[in-house]
C-alpha cells in the first residue's frame, strides 16, 4: 500500500467522521440537556437532504440549497419540539423511543406521498466539482474537502456557543441542574425548542451535504443515526468534544479497516477468501471498538458520570 | 404494534383504473372470477419503487384485458420484510383462497415465501427475484421465474466485457448472498485478470474507500453490482473522483426509476439487461406507451417484469383452467404470450431462456434513459438448470 493512498483514506476518513460529526452533535447535545432519546434524528438529516435537493430542482443554486436544508430541518424540529417531543421529557427512555419511532414512520411515508417512492436527483456545485491536487501529488475530490471543511467550521462555531455564550451558559446549566437552571428565572421551555432546533439543523445541514453525493432517498436517515449513536455512546453522552473525537475516531477506523483489513488477511491468505473475511470484520469493527471503549471507560471517552 | 397496512382489493371487472390506494371494489357484473391473484410486492419504505413499477405494469396487462379475462387481484405490501411477506401469504392462501401468487422483489423474500406456497399446491410466478436455490435442486413445477436468474445479467456484463477487450476488471458488490452471486457471475463469463475483488457493507452509502483503492490499482475497467441507494451513491462518487475508467454492471443501477437521481455521471455507462424500452416488437411498443399514458412516466425493466408476468397468466388462463392445475401448469410453461422482450420461452427448471442485451445510458431530452448498443448472450440459459430435476 504505497503513502499516498494511505493519506487519501485517511482524509476520507476524516471527511466520514466529520459527517458523523454534525448528525452526533445535535443528537448528543439533545441528550445531554434534555435527557431524550431521540430516534427521529435521522428523518430530520432526510428533511433536510430532501429540501435540499428540491430546493436545488427549483433554483439551481447549491447556496440556496444548503439554506433550505437549515432551514426546514430546524422548522420541523422545533414543530416536533412543540407537538410531540415536549411531551415525552418527563416519561421514562421506552416511551421516548417509541413515540421518536413513530415518528420516524409518519416522517417517511409523508416524504414518499410528498416525493414519491424515488431518489431525487441532487448533485454537487460545478464550482466544487472535481478533484484538486493536494501537496505531496495527492488527486483528492474538492468537495470532500469542503465537507471536511465546513465540519470543523461548525466544531469551532459550536465551541464557542457552548462555551462563550450566554446561551451555551445556559446550555451548561441546563445539562447539570435542570431544576435549578428553571428556579434561577430561565425560561426552559424556549431553551429546549431552541436546542432542539439547533441539533435538527445541523443533521439537516449534513442530510444535504451528503446527500449531494449520495442517494437522496426515504429512509437514508437511519443506517447513519446508528452510527451517529455509536459515535455519542464512545465520545460520552452530552460532550460535544466527545462527539468531535468519537466522530473521527469511528470515520477513521470504519474507512481504513475497510482497506487495511482485507489487505492484512491478504498476507497469510487466499485472496478472496481474505477479501469477504477482513471485509465482514471491517463492518464489526466500529462496534469493536465501541465495546472496548465501553470496557475501559464507561462512560465514554469525554463522559461525566 | 404500529401497523399502516393498507389492504386494497383491486378488481380488474369493473375498475377501469388503477389507484393504489382507492379501496376499489368493482362490481362482477355476474359471474364469477376465473382466478384469484394474490400480489405481495414492496410498496412503502426503502426500495417501494421497485414494487411499485412492478404493480403498475401487472396492473396494466390485467386492466388492458379488461372483464372478460375475470381476473381478480388482491394486492398487499410486504414493506420488505421477510416475516411480513410470510404472514401475507398464508393469509392470502387460507382467506383470501387465491390461486397465483406473484410479485416479490426481493430475493430472501421470495426464499422465505415460495416453498410453502408452492407445497400447498399454489403456483407462484416471479417478477422479479431469481435465487439460484429456486433454479437448482429447489426448482418445483408450479415455480415460474418470468424475469431471469439472478446470475444472468452478471454474465452478460462478463461477456461484454470480454467482447470490450477489457483485460483487468476490478469488482464490487456488497457482502450478502445476491452480491457473491454477482461476483461469481461476472467471473464465469469474464476471461480476463482481476485487478482488485472487494465486497463492501451492504446499505453502504460512502465508496471514497473503495474508490481510491480503484484509483491506486492498474484496473483498466471497473464492474459493479450495487442496486438501488448504493448505486447511486456509488456513481456520483466515482464521477467526482476524476476517474474515467470504463463502468459495466447489470441494469438494477441504471433502471428507469434511478437513472434520474444519478443524473449526468451515469451518461455513457455499459449496463445489462433482459428489456430496454427500444426492443422492437409491436408488443413492447404498445406497452411503452400504455404505461406512459398511464403513469405519466417510462416504464423501468421491473415494470416490463410485471407486465409480461400478467400476460404469462392471461394467456394460460385462456387455455386451461386454473383448478386444473396440470393443464395450467402446461399451459404456463407453454408461454404463448407477446413478450416485450420479444423472444421468451422456459427452461426445463422454469426459468427463462433469453436474450440479453448490452444498453448504454443515454440523454433524450431532459430524460436519462438506455439505448441497446449490443446483444450480450444469445438465448441464454442459467447453469443451475442441470441441477434441477424438472424436464
Amino acid at each position: 500500500m504505497s503513502v499516498i493512498l494511505l493519506i487519501e483514506q485517511v482524509l476520507n476518513g476524516l471527511q466520514f467522521g466529520v459527517m458523523l460529526f454534525l448528525m452526533a452533535a445535535g443528537l448528543t447535545l439533545i441528550f445531554g440537556v434534555m435527557g431524550l432519546i431521540n430516534l427521529a434524528h435521522g428523518s430530520l438529516y432526510m428533511v433536510g437532504a430532501f429540501a435540499a435537493a428540491a430546493v436545488a430542482g427549483w433554483t439551481g443554486s447549491f447556496l440556496l440549497a444548503l439554506a433550505a436544508s437549515l432551514a426546514a430541518a430546524a422548522a420541523f424540529g422545533a414543530l416536533i419540539e412543540l407537538t410531540v417531543i415536549r411531551r415525552l421529557y418527563a416519561r421514562d427512555h421506552l416511551d421516548q423511543v417509541l413515540a421518536t419511532f413513530a415518528l420516524i414512520l409518519i416522517f417517511s411515508e409523508a416524504t414518499r406521498w410528498t416525493f414519491g417512492s424515488f431518489p431525487l436527483f441532487l448533485d454537487t456545485p460545478d464550482w466544487l466539482s472535481g478533484t484538486v491536487m493536494l501537496p505531496g501529488g495527492i488527486e483528492y475530490s474538492l468537495y470532500r474537502l469542503t465537507i471536511i471543511g465546513i465540519g470543523l467550521v461548525v466544531a469551532v462555531a459550536l465551541f464557542l456557543l457552548i462555551s462563550k455564550t450566554r446561551v451555551g451558559m445556559r446550555i451548561r446549566a441546563g445539562e447539570n441542574d435542570r431544576e435549578m437552571i428553571g428556579a434561577l428565572g430561565v425560561d426552559i421551555s424556549i431553551l429546549y425548542t431552541l436546542v432542539f432546533a439547533l441539533g435538527a439543523a445541523l443533521a439537516g445541514l449534513s442530510g444535504a451535504l451528503v446527500g449531494a453525493i449520495q442517494s437522496v432517498e426515504v429512509g437514508m436517515g437511519e443506517p447513519v443515526l446508528i452510527l451517529a449513536f455509536v459515535v455519542i455512546v464512545i465520545g460520552g453522552i452530552g460532550s460535544i468534544k466527545g462527539a468531535l473525537f468519537g466522530a473521527i475516531l469511528v470515520g477513521l477506523t470504519d474507512t481504513l479497516g475497510r482497506t487495511l483489513l482485507p489487505v492484512l488477511f491478504g498476507t497469510f491468505m487466499e485472496a478472496s477468501s481474505a477479501t469477504t473475511i477482513g471485509s465482514a470484520l471491517a463492518s464489526m469493527l466500529i462496534y469493536i471498538l465501541m465495546a472496548g471503549v465501553l470496557v475501559f471507560r464507561p462512560t465514554g471517552l469525554f463522559g461525566s458520570a | 404494534m404500529i401497523s399502516t397496512k393498507a389492504k386494497q382489493t383491486l378488481k380488474a371487472f369493473g375498475a377501469a383504473s388503477v389507484l393504489a390506494l382507492s379501496m376499489a371494489t368493482g362490481a362482477a357484473a355476474g359471474g364469477h372470477a376465473k382466478a384469484k391473484i394474490g400480489l405481495i410486492t414492496t410498496l412503502t419504505g426503502g426500495g417501494a419503487g421497485l414494487g411499485v413499477d412492478v404493480r403498475d405494469g401487472f396492473m396494466l396487462a390485467i386492466n388492458q384485458a379488461g372483464d372478460g379475462a375475470g381476473v381478480e387481484v388482491v394486492i398487499e405490501d410486504d414493506q420488505r420484510k421477510p416475516d411480513v411477506a410470510v404472514k401475507l401469504a398464508d393469509e392470502m392462501i387460507q382467506s383470501e383462497k387465491v390461486d397465483i401468487l406473484t410479485g416479490i422483489i426481493w430475493s430472501n423474500l421470495a426464499l422465505a415465501v415460495v416453498p410453502g406456497a408452492v407445497a400447498q399446491g399454489k403456483f407462484y410466478l416471479s417478477p422479479n427475484a431469481g435465487p439460484f436455490q429456486l433454479a437448482g435442486k429447489g426448482c418445483h413445477e408450479n415455480y415460474f421465474n418470468v424475469a431471469w436468474q439472478n446470475d444472468n445479467l452478471h454474465e452478460a456484463a462478463g461477456a461484454y466485457a470480454n467482447e470490450a477487450g477489457y483485460k483487468n476488471s476490478f469488482i464490487l458488490a456488497p457482502n450478502y448472498p445476491a452480491g457473491q452471486d454477482a461476483l461469481k457471475g461476472y467471473k464465469r463469463m469474464y476471461g480476463g485478470d482481476l485487478a482488485g475483488e472487494l465486497y463492501t457493507k451492504l446499505g453502504q452509502t460512502d465508496y471514497a474507500a473503495e474508490i481510491a483503492q480503484i484509483r491506486a490499482s492498474d484496473a483498466d475497467s471497473v464492474f459493479f453490482f450495487l442496486p438501488g441507494g448504493m448505486g447511486i451513491s456509488f456513481l456520483k462518487q466515482y464521477a467526482d473522483s476524476g476517474i474515467d475508467l470504463p463502468v459495466v454492471g447489470p441494469a438494477f443501477s441504471f433502471d428507469q426509476g434511478i437513472l434520474q437521481a444519478v443524473g449526468e455521471a451515469a451518461l455513457g455507462v455499459k449496463n445489462t439487461s433482459q428489456w430496454n424500452k427500444d426492443i422492437d416488437n409491436a408488443a413492447n411498443k404498445a406497452f411503452v406507451e400504455t404505461f406512459q399514458a398511464e403513469y405519466g412516466r417510462l416504464p423501468s425493466l421491473y415494470a416490463s417484469q410485471g407486465f409480461d408476468t400478467a400476460n404469462l397468466i392471461l394467456s394460460a388462463l385462456a387455455k386451461a383452467d386454473v383448478k386444473d392445475a396440470d393443464a395450467f401448469r402446461a399451459a404456463l410453461k407453454e408461454a404463448d404470450f407477446d413478450s416485450v422482450r420479444g423472444d421468451f420461452k422456459f427452461g426445463n427448471n422454469n426459468h427463462p431462456i433469453q436474450d440479453i442485451y448490452v444498453r448504454e445510458v443515454i440523454k433524450e431530452g431532459d430524460v436519462f434513459t438506455n439505448k441497446i448498443i449490443a446483444t450480450g448472450l444469445t438465448d441464454h440459459q442459467d447453469v443451475h438448470a442441470k441441477d434441477c430435476a424438472l424436464q
